[in-house]
């Protein structure tokens, strides 16, 4: 494995949006000067609910492994009731990140060896205009947040391509209001 | 303005098409081409081009009206994947014996049943034989470019014989990746005008398409076809090296990647050689002498080109994403034609990989290039055909 891919391994459900939220971080990425972006999604049985997975690898020079992600640095959770159901943070690596939609905090959860972020982003979603159950781009501002990667600036601007014509101001507000609104846990020793 | 952009490869696709602009595009859209459709649909929509979109109610009828829309005179695209490609093979037959250069976009996908949407190369290694030229694609921007030259090659006056450009459903059509977008004023430039044969719509010259040929010619026929199809291998080469002059990525009709002193080879096509190629990088490092051959011309076969770039090599896996059960891979029955009049040949065996989308990851690739080492030292191959990755295996 080369140590200079970043591994960011997205779980949805079917319908929400995960893959649009991981190609926008995507587009964000490769404008924030990532030459390599690869984003793979792994499409199941495509019905609405199920669960659902992508991977999306950033790297400053070109990628050709398109092979879905079993060693993330970072995942990222639209829904926590799939905690219940995936294995989420299977094969990550030490001192990763797990970034997870959840009204409660990160000291909730448990991931031996990473750090867990939150933040409700149903609620603040909701609060900024989006219809109820709208989370990917408001989950942006929570990865923004706990990963540091890239700027809200960027990914903004990604959100409002993505959304032109769509109400791209209220994704854009999820967004930063997710932003402000993130609570990242500390290393857990595992 | 030449650009890089970070696009799908069913995104790059319907760009490509929006550059060509072509007169026709007849389709129907089927997982998981349908963004291509879609996207393009949307430009037509847009006014964005001067094609004339007709959305038919099957494929058979979408190859129907390409072979109509060509033979009529007009420059003709379209995009298809697994079952919608069955659905045209009547058709598609038609097409290459009428010798009408349809382009159409290939999103590579198994067929049923058990129903399964995901990439194998069961679709056109199914239409191998159907007379049409087939390019593979690793990625994107391979994709993109056989697209931009795919018009060139098959409208060529010593070729006249349809087009699939291919690439692997989902794990090319749906991955975003980077690329650089040429220049559509280029791109257009590059392709030239339409030029058609004997149009039906020119009254002033009635000519007869379709007819009736049985035993007094319809022979002669079918190696006319066979001769356009290895015309088309020096086309692909010619129309390969123009575009390189001009946007500067030069493809062959397959890539040697590090094979010059290789001893041990993988064979393959499509996305799966992206990975081999990172597995290969890390085993040079290690000293290990391995090498890949990665197929772009399936149809028309490079098969003397392939022998020789094997000199030396001294043992060849090739790997299938696609089965023809009873009998072994398609792309291994052809290696093993290319190498059976070398007078030193290496040893050859067949591996099939990823049905119905299963991965194949680097490790995967390292277990490969470990048995076959295995088999050169022990000079014993203990299984010339097996699947990687199966229950019951």
């Amino acid at each position: 494995m080369k140590d200079d891919i970043i591994r960011i391994r997205w779980h949805g459900r079917g319908g929400q949006g995960a893959i649009t939220a991981a190609k926008i971080v995507a587009n964000a990425a490769f404008a924030s000067g990532y030459e390599g972006v690869v984003m793979a999604p792994t499409f199941g049985t495509e019905r609405r609910g199920a669960p659902v997975l992508t991977s999306l690898k950033i790297a400053k020079k070109k990628i050709y492994d398109l092979s879905p992600i079993t060693r993330p640095d970072m995942v990222i959770v639209l829904d926590h009731l799939l905690l219940d159901e995936v294995d989420v943070a299977s094969g990550a690596v030490p001192g990763g990140l797990v970034i997870i939609n959840s009204p409660l905090g990160p000291d909730a959860y448990c991931f031996k060896g990473a750090r867990t972020a939150t933040a409700d982003v149903t609620s603040i979603s909701e609060a900024a205009g989006l219809p109820s159950g709208i989370v990917n781009t408001g989950i942006i501002g929570a990865f923004a947040r706990a990963s540091g990667l890239i700027g809200m600036e960027p990914l903004s601007l990604a959100i409002e391509k993505e959304f032109a014509g769509k109400h791209p101001e209220k994704n854009i507000n999820a967004a930063l209001r997710t932003y402000d609104q993130t609570i990242v846990g500390d290393l857990l020793n595992g | 303005m030449s650009k890089i952009v970070a696009i799908t490869g069913a995104g790059a696709m319907s760009e490509c098409m929006r550059q060509i602009n072509p007169d026709v595009v007849p389709a129907f859209p089927i997982t998981p081409s349908t963004q291509v459709i879609e996207d393009f649909s949307q430009f037509v929509a847009d006014g964005k081009v001067d094609t004339e979109m007709i959305t038919v109610e099957s494929e058979h009828s979408a190859m129907s009206a390409c072979i109509g829309a060509a033979a009529a005179g007009g420059r003709v695209m379209t995009a298809t994947s697994s079952a919608g490609m069955a659905l045209m093979w009547e058709m598609l037959h038609i097409a290459a014996s009428m010798r009408q250069p349809v382009v159409m976009s290939l999103i590579n996908r198994a067929l049923s049943a058990p129903i399964n949407i995901h990439a194998d190369h069961s679709d056109s290694m199914g239409a191998r034989d159907a007379g049409w030229i087939q390019l593979y694609a690793e990625n994107n921007q391979e994709a993109y470019d056989n697209l931009i030259m795919a018009p060139k090659i098959a409208e060529h006056m010593d070729v006249r014989l349809p087009i699939m450009v291919c690439m692997d459903g989902f794990i090319i059509s749906h991955c975003v990746q980077t690329m650089q977008l040429e220049d559509d004023n280029k791109v257009k430039e590059f392709i030239g005008e339409f030029e058609s044969t004997y149009p039906v719509l020119d009254t002033q010259h009635p000519a007869t398409w379709g007819a009736l040929d049985l035993q007094d010619y319809y022979m002669e026929h079918k190696r006319a076809q066979h001769m356009a199809m290895k015309n088309a291998k020096d086309v692909i080469e010619k129309v390969s090296t123009e575009f390189a002059n001009i946007f500067g990525r030069k493809y062959e009709l397959f890539e040697s990647y590090r094979l010059d002193d290789a001893e041990r080879v993988i064979i393959a096509i499509n996305s799966v050689c992206g990975e081999i190629k990172e597995v290969i990088d890390e085993r040079r490092e290690a000293g290990d002498k391995v090498g890949l051959l990665k197929i772009r011309s399936f149809r028309p076969f490079p098969y003397e080109e392939i022998a020789q770039a094997l000199e030396g090599v001294k043992i060849v896996t090739v790997l299938d994403r696609s089965e023809s059960m009873g009998a072994y891979g398609p792309l291994f029955v052809e290696i093993r034609a290319a190498l059976f009049d070398e007078p030193e040949k290496p040893m050859v065996y067949n591996r099939i990989f990823g049905l119905g989308g299963r991965e194949l990851f680097m490790s995967d690739i390292h277990d490969i290039f470990e048995e076959n080492k295995t088999y050169l030292e022990t000079g014993k191959v203990e299984k010339r055909f097996d699947y990687l990755k199966v229950r019951g295996g």
